[in-house]
């Protein structure tokens, strides 16, 4: 099995890469790769990004990438972190940047002067760990509490055109869609590879994963 | 809702994790990568690393450490310590770091801040603001260099909030008329920068005991706290801390 983890310049991958390297009993060849051919061939794909989504999507662009994304994530395994999640709606309110157009929906910013339920000013980016609910069942919770929480570091979020696409919300202070897919897809805002076990966890669920929900 | 972070600082020079009183007086406390694998067993929520490397042919240490940090421990890694320079940056998120600590390059050069957020994300930027109280009631702050020992003029809490607006992702606040004492955090500097910041803000500097702690998120208003001689000579575990900071109320990731 050829895991590929899509470099298209956009920071450092190291971890990705090892995180998925610590869960993969099965022996399966995980690299990274910027090669749109490579991207195809391979039998699983992670999709990871930070930074600024107009960089983002310039970058994949740039690679020649874009179409290999779209590709793959007609028919694999396919799991979006944090931008290359954003990156599969219409459009983002950061940059006011047309995305791959997957999903129906936006990403827009935290409005500014939120407050927590005793009145404390919320910071933004939302950063650290949060509790993350899942809102319908998916192959890829298999061994995580309801509620566990993972590691986040962002200052847009995903807002879906439909409640159809999201499989896990947090609250900062509201609930917001942090898991999106559907079928072969699965997007985290969230950072698995930053996520100690329950992040190694649910990417062992995805290397187990066949692509059926 | 979002925990509160718990996170331990490494002191770390020659490839090795030290402490001392008010950066003077050096107590080993042992290798980093054993340190950073005990307290991500332990729960730590992010690790911090402050190379205070004093000779340049020993600066790559700290990316080694990094590295071999990074392979291993699977939870957000800041390292600080002689950032000058974007390469600077760039060099040690390619090690493995999650974050990059800029602290008197911020003060002698403001631009390099923009420029590292702009080339590698706010969320990659950690400016760190030393400050020390400089009146006798405790409401004026100016931001120190050099450990403590040089003024720079600069009011810690504009500063602050400049160094935001300039696109840090984050303040790492030290009380550095605190640091090493044991004595906890200048709550009233937390509280005052943390109030007037839009990101988070980490409150360093004078941990002794876990109330402290509690202090710091409770009357500091800080969004995370970062301790280090509690943690690494034995006293506490990141876990009895989180279990205290749990106790009086404060929501922790367990």
């Amino acid at each position: 099995m050829k895991v590929a983890i899509i470099d298209y310049g956009m920071g450092n991958l190291h971890s990705v890469l090892k995180s998925v390297q610590a869960v993969n009993d099965a022996g399966a060849e995980v690299f990274l790769t910027s090669d749109p051919d490579e991207v195809v061939r391979a039998d699983k794909v992670v999709f990871p990004g930070q930074g600024a989504m107009p960089d983002c999507m310039r970058e994949l662009n740039a690679h020649g990438l874009a179409e290999a994304v779209l590709e793959t994530t007609r028919s694999k395994p396919f799991f979006g972190i944090c931008v290359g999640a954003q990156l599969l709606f219409e459009h983002s309110e950061e940059g006011d940047t047309p995305g791959l157009g997957l999903f129906a929906g936006d990403v827009v910013r935290f409005a500014p002067g939120l407050t927590d339920a005793a009145g404390e000013r919320l910071k933004v980016p939302h950063m650290g760990w949060n509790r993350v609910f899942q809102t319908r069942p998916h192959p890829l919770f298999a061994g995580i509490e309801d509620g566990e929480r993972f590691y986040f570091v962002h200052s847009y979020r995903f807002a879906p055109a439909t409640g159809a696409l999201t499989l896990g919300e947090s609250e900062y202070p509201d609930r917001f869609a942090c898991i999106v897919g559907r079928d072969n897809i699965f997007a985290t805002q969230f950072h698995t590879e930053k996520s100690h076990r329950a992040g190694l966890q649910m990417m062992k669920n995805f290397l187990a994963w066949d692509g059926s929900v | 809702m979002l925990a509160k972070r718990i996170i331990p600082c490494l002191d770390v020079t020659a490839g090795r994790v030290v402490k001392g009183v008010n950066f003077v007086g050096l107590r080993d406390a042992g290798d980093p990568i054993e340190i950073a694998r005990r307290y991500n067993e332990q729960g730590a929520d992010e690790l911090t690393f402050l190379d205070i490397t004093a000779s340049s042919d020993d600066r790559d240490l700290i990316l080694h450490v990094i590295e071999a940090v990074a392979d291993q421990v699977f939870i957000p890694l800041t390292v600080g310590g002689g950032v000058r320079r974007v390469a600077d940056v760039r060099r040690l998120l390619n090690a493995g770091a999650d974050k990059v600590g800029i602290n008197t390059a911020a003060i002698t050069d403001p631009d390099l801040v923009r420029d590292a957020a702009g080339r590698f994300g706010s969320q990659a930027i950690v400016v760190a603001v030393d400050a020390k109280a400089v009146n006798a009631d405790n409401t004026r702050w100016e931001v120190f260099t050099h450990g403590g020992r040089r003024p720079t003029g600069l009011d810690a809490v504009e500063w602050a909030v400049k160094m935001a607006e300039y696109g840090a992702g984050e303040i790492l606040l030290t009380s550095m008329d605190r640091d090493g004492t044991r004595q906890g955090f200048n709550l009233a500097l937390t509280r005052a920068v943390s109030e007037a910041v839009p990101v988070p803000v980490i409150a360093s500097g004078g941990v002794g005991t876990l109330q402290h702690l509690v202090d710091g998120v409770k009357e500091g208003k800080a969004d995370a706290v970062l301790a280090a001689s509690i943690f690494h000579f034995g006293d506490h575990t990141v876990g009895e801390a989180k279990a205290a900071m749990r106790a009086a109320g404060v929501e922790v990731r367990l």
